[in-house]
């Protein structure tokens, strides 16, 4: 469990990023941060690992106060994946998988056999591990940046809008790939995103962060589409327009859903046993 | 050419000699130019004033160098160590710009991933930084080389064998091939530290040999 307690930042620019903010994620499940720019949903993911350090406030990782960790040891045992994947680009796959394990000591042989493990795990042709960064794709460099982010067995992975440079069917890839991952690995996922879409797709708990870090609402996908606190929420999920906004029509005697652009979105029927 | 025939001896010689004097003062300078150049790209401040003084370091005439350096230093005039360490002196003053530069050019998103995966600062420098400036790096050291190669046949004045003795030799015995040869040595030399250096960037920087597109294989995303 990782707890936000009445937590500021101000950075040496004199910006408040982050005002008196508080949340607590829970452990093995996603939990996604989503915001606009300047929203400081990536400041706050950065706190956990302290690549930021709070102004004021707590920030606890299972009751431990991060501030007492070494930011170096913190980081390396935590998972860290980053849009256009942070890789090294003067080393191989195999070893910027192995980058952590390596980092903390372990045998080259041992953190290469684990590096190739995990390249089956998020999906990569084992072929791959001789290649260097530049000769992958964008969507495979962003599986190499997971399988990095693994390296260690972390318990928490930090994702900071990973999948948001790689185009539109690779990232539906890689998200259904993440939700299988997180199910089959049991990690605690802090997600940063301004895209409410994959949001609302990845998370089990979504925030919905306004401008300095002020939490306009958080809950389910569901809770929040049902019952939108603010014009805000309701506007920045679009709950009002477009494929959410669906409204019943009936033809030829059957009801049909049709959306807020009046395309057909599906056919209304009786709901099973849940 | 006869002249050149009669003396091969001597020019291979002073040739082995040119190479042997020039290598100390180049990796010397690069070095000595890594803490200045890091310190000057690290404090913003500090780098117009040692970019600077470092650069001017340059334009003090070698002859001048001679003199000064070895009563400051306590080390004989007509010693190869007063050479050598004038030498390093202009390799610092070219190189010191280029450490900067090259670690500038490292992209800001990898050296903040690397953090942020638990690079401690010194392990980054060594780890990430230092390979990453890796080719900005070379192209200061093979304008260091070559300068030093050339700079070094002024030696000759104070008496250290090189290939610049073929120059005053020709000179003052009026032997036109003698410079000649010197010249075209000097130049040879040069290249061939150039080449050495190109070849060593490519031993240990494989992964800029690989700026190709993505090659479609393996897994399909």
């Amino acid at each position: 469990m990782i707890e936000f307690r009445s937590i500021s930042k101000r950075f040496d620019d004199g910006t408040l990023a982050v005002d008196d903010f508080s949340l607590v994620i829970p452990s093995r499940r996603i939990t996604v941060l989503v915001g606009s720019s300047g929203s400081g949903k990536t400041t706050l993911l950065r706190m956990i690992n302290r690549m930021v350090d709070a102004t004021t406030g707590a920030l606890e990782i299972d009751g431990e106060n991060v501030s007492t960790i070494e930011p170096v040891q913190l980081r390396r045992r935590i998972g860290y994946v980053m849009q256009n994947s942070g890789l090294l680009p003067h080393r191989r796959v195999i070893d910027n998988i192995a980058t952590v394990p390596r980092l903390n000591g372990v045998p080259k042989k041992q953190a290469h056999e684990r590096a190739l493990e995990l390249m089956d795990t998020v999906g990569l042709d084992r072929e791959l591990a001789e290649r260097y960064p530049a000769q992958l794709s964008g969507g495979q460099q962003q599986r190499v940046g997971v399988a990095r982010g693994l390296a260690v067995d972390p318990n928490i992975l930090l994702m900071d809008e990973p999948f948001g440079a790689v185009d539109p069917i690779v990232r539906a890839d890689l998200q259904q790939e993440l939700l299988r991952l997180q199910r089959e690995l049991d990690k605690t996922v802090v997600f940063v995103t301004h895209d409410i879409d994959e949001a609302f797709l990845l998370g089990h708990q979504v925030v919905i962060l306004e401008k300095g870090g002020r939490i306009a609402q958080k809950g389910t996908p569901a809770e929040i589409l049902a019952n939108p606190a603010s014009d805000f929420v309701a506007s920045f999920v679009g709950a009002d327009r477009g494929k959410r906004a669906l409204s019943i029509q009936t033809i030829d005697g059957a009801q049909v859903l049709v959306d807020g652009d009046g395309n057909l979105a599906g056919r209304l029927v009786e709901a099973g046993p849940a | 050419m006869t002249w050149v025939l009669n003396n091969l001896g001597l020019i291979l010689e002073l040739t082995l000699e040119h190479i042997r004097l020039s290598i100390l003062p180049i990796v010397l300078g690069f070095l000595i130019a890594i803490p200045l150049g890091w310190v000057a790209y690290r404090y913003r401040l500090t780098r117009g004033l040692i970019l600077t003084l470092v650069g001017l370091l340059y334009t003090i005439p070698s002859l001048a160098l001679f003199v000064i350096l070895p009563p400051l230093l306590g080390i004989g005039f007509l010693s190869e160590a007063n050479v050598i360490i004038a030498l390093t002196i202009y390799a610092v003053a070219i190189m010191a710009r280029s450490v900067a530069d090259a670690l500038a050019s490292v992209d800001p998103d990898v050296r903040q991933a690397a953090t942020a995966v638990g690079y401690s600062s010194w392990g980054r420098f060594w780890g990430v930084d230092f390979p990453l400036a890796g080719p900005v790096l070379l192209a200061g050291l093979r304008v260091v080389a070559v300068s030093t190669v050339s700079l070094l046949t002024v030696g000759i004045v104070v008496g250290v064998q090189s290939l610049g003795y073929l120059f005053t030799n020709g000179y003052e015995r009026g032997i036109l091939a003698s410079v000649l040869t010197g010249v075209v040595m000097t130049v040879l030399v040069a290249l061939l530290f150039d080449r050495v250096l190109v070849l060593l960037g490519r031993l240990l920087m494989p992964w800029t040999r690989t700026r190709t597109a993505p090659l479609a294989k393996g897994a399909a995303a």
